[in-house]
């Protein structure tokens, strides 16, 4: 891990009030994830100890310890999508690429994660491609589009 | 020149509406048709979406939902002239859908650019600011009190009251912070406002600031919500280049990340102080230690941006309209298994029934519906037997149900209400914060206490168990999550029974 980019991501942030939050995000975008080795970088720039920054890390559950896959698929789980089959959508995606919620399949290529809503409850089931939002999925559409990215 | 307006909210980008736009420009450009197109946000009707609105001389003409690879033939049908065809839906807001609703705090979402100063001015935009500066500070906070304008992220709390506190604290520095931590499922009033009107929300926090004395607002969002940050972040610069703010009082986004809980006010200032999102015991209020330790106001997106109406429009205006004491109009949103999904702003008071059957058509299936759980992931199930409630805080309450920030998930009779029972707990075990030990810890009992029921054993104590269980959360629980988590519960228990009998197959 680039100490020096961590530090400076720290700088950069060094002007916000309560900047932790801001800063984790900015090193998972650098690194793909919020590497342990940066934890005590990060306390150190902030005068924080490390579990308190760790705490923080390990609270919120955007936060990954781990790169996660080339594609990332978040699937909503909540209610509106439940009313109408998004828990067997999910399941079959899960099923089709041979993990559990949070996992990365074992080539690398797709993160499957849980989110509890994405607002897109009138177009339910939904679910987040890479970022791009998708609504009235169905699984044959939703494998095909993750795999497509890889 | 043709203009042609289509959303880019992200429930019409999620049904395909850059595709169409694509699909538009490129038919465009090789039949030389000069058209000029707008994004804007969403006018509430999803289950159109994407929606095609074209500028004729009679209003902006609609067509929806339009899949990209019709845009051609739609075009020689004449779309572009407001010619008729069966995905026209008529002058847009001729549509009986939009006709019947009272459009303040959505007034503008779905017909402007959501980043345009001068659409947002040609529709009364700024004005309410302009006028709490002509008043003054203090006519401001009696103005918001006398409308009557309750928090809209869930509490329903008086807006005016908060502000007041905050304002008399005694204080170096006063903070505005908008709660846009909209994680209930079946709510997306939130997100639509900053894709669709965001400058409405940066102009009621300008006059939430201006009235409390504060220098200093942060929005606090969610990573969910990528393309809602995206274009807030854009409109916050538009608003600085239109005076707005940037000078005696200034916006900053937040992006949380996933942190269901944050969305509790307390919890979500200590996100914002960089820490773990953990709910902070009241008193103190935010109102007199807040953010920092300082008089914070902590609001909804709604509340906020409700406020440059009541403001240009006057309270009265706004008080007299409404049921009870739940003033103005909710932001209705119609989510899950239901045919016209969507956003309805109308007045308090219709009842549930004629929200869900007349407004949201039934459900999507064509199947009965059977329940709908009214409030996010917290509120109750109400039976079909309960849907003579009138939307309003109080009736809501007195039937053991919220309205919370107005989400309404339709649910058909395919619906296994221990499932949903069960769900609830483990949300609540999910999300907990853990500083409640009834939260952390009883939640994960109370999935485990479901399963019993359903396997047949020991059913009665268990029922018992489940009852006593939800008590302890109700009543041991700082916020809402352990403290509501008992509404789905035994809701669920109280009005459908019959799906918590024991199972030949106990797998929910």
């Amino acid at each position: 891990m680039d100490t020096d980019r961590v530090k400076a991501i720290c700088a950069a942030h060094a002007g916000l009030e309560g900047p932790l939050l801001p800063i984790l995000h900015a090193v998972q975008a650098a690194f793909g994830c919020v590497p342990k080795d940066a934890i005590p970088v990060i306390a150190h720039e902030l005068n924080l100890s490390r579990a308190e920054v760790y705490g923080v890390v390990s609270f919120y559950h955007d936060f990954r310890e781990a790169p996660a896959g080339r594609c990332i698929l978040k699937i909503c789980r909540a209610e509106a999508c439940q009313a109408v089959g998004g828990a067997e959508l999910a399941a079959t995606v899960l099923r089709h690429f041979a993990i559990d919620w949070k996992e990365t399949s074992a080539d690398g290529r797709v993160t499957i994660e849980p989110v509890y809503c994405l607002g897109l409850c009138s177009v339910a089931p939904a679910a987040l491609v890479d970022g791009e939002p998708h609504g009235r999925i169905d699984p044959v559409h939703l494998i095909a589009m993750a795999e497509r990215k890889l | 020149m043709m203009r042609v307006f289509v959303s880019s909210d992200a429930a019409a980008l999620a049904m395909g509406a850059d595709g169409v736009v694509r699909v538009l420009r490129a038919t465009a450009e090789t039949r030389k048709i000069t058209l000029e197109i707008v994004r804007t946000g969403s006018r509430g009707m999803h289950w159109l979406e994407p929606l095609v609105e074209v500028e004729t001389a009679s209003g902006r003409v609609g067509y929806g939902p339009v899949k990209a690879s019709e845009v051609p033939a739609l075009i020689d049908a004449g779309m572009l002239e407001g010619e008729a065809h069966p995905l026209c839906i008529g002058v847009v807001d001729q549509h009986p859908w939009m006709k019947r609703q009272t459009r303040i705090t959505f007034v503008r979402c779905g017909i402007v650019d959501p980043l345009s100063a001068d659409d947002y001015a040609k529709l009364g935009g700024f004005e309410g600011l302009k006028r709490a500066r002509e008043v003054g500070a203090a006519a401001t906070i009696e103005a918001i009190t006398k409308s009557g304008l309750r928090g809209r992220g869930g509490a329903g709390f008086p807006a005016g009251i908060k502000w007041k506190t905050a304002a008399d604290a005694k204080a170096d520095r006063r903070y505005v912070v908008c709660n846009a931590d909209e994680g209930d499922s079946g709510t997306f009033a939130d997100r639509m406002i900053m894709e669709g009107d965001p400058l409405s929300l940066i102009e009621g926090m300008a006059i939430a600031a201006f009235a409390i004395g504060a220098s200093k607002g942060y929005v606090y969002a969610r990573s969910e919500y990528p393309q809602a940050n995206a274009t807030f972040a854009k409109a916050l610069d538009v608003a600085r280049a239109a005076k707005l703010i940037g000078t005696t009082f200034d916006i900053e986004l937040r992006i949380g990340a996933g942190a269901y809980v944050c969305g509790e006010e307390t919890a979500l200032l200590e996100s914002l102080e960089g820490k773990r999102g953990q709910v902070r015991a009241k008193p103190p209020l935010p109102a007199h230690e807040g953010l920092f330790g300082k008089p914070t106001i902590v609001n909804n997106v709604l509340t906020l941006c409700t406020a440059p109406w009541i403001m240009a429009h006057g309270a009265d205006m706004y008080a007299s309209i409404g049921f009870g004491r739940s003033r103005g109009t909710m932001p209705i949103q119609l989510a899950g298994n239901v045919k016209h999904a969507g956003l309805f702003e109308a007045p308090f008071g219709m009842t549930l029934g004629q929200i869900v059957d007349e407004i949201g058509g039934g459900t999507m299936t064509g199947r009965p519906v059977r329940a709908v759980q009214c409030g996010g992931p917290l509120g109750a199930y109400f039976p079909r037997a309960l849907f003579d409630t009138p939307y309003d805080y109080e009736a809501f309450a007195a039937r053991d149900g919220l309205i919370g920030h107005g989400g309404i998930v339709v649910f058909d009779d395919t619906v296994d209400m221990a499932a949903q029972a069960r769900f609830a707990m483990e949300f609540c075990a999910i999300e907990s914060c853990g500083k409640c030990t009834p939260c952390r810890i009883g939640s994960t009992r109370g999935v485990e206490v479901i399963d019993r029921i359903v396997a047949g054993e020991k059913r009665e104590m268990n029922l018992a168990l489940l009852e006593d269980l939800c008590r302890t959360l109700k009543l041991g629980s700082l916020c809402a999550l352990g403290g509501f988590t008992p509404y789905p519960v035994m809701s669920a228990v109280r009005h459908f029974p019959e799906d918590f009998k024991a199972r030949s197959s106990s797998a929910l």
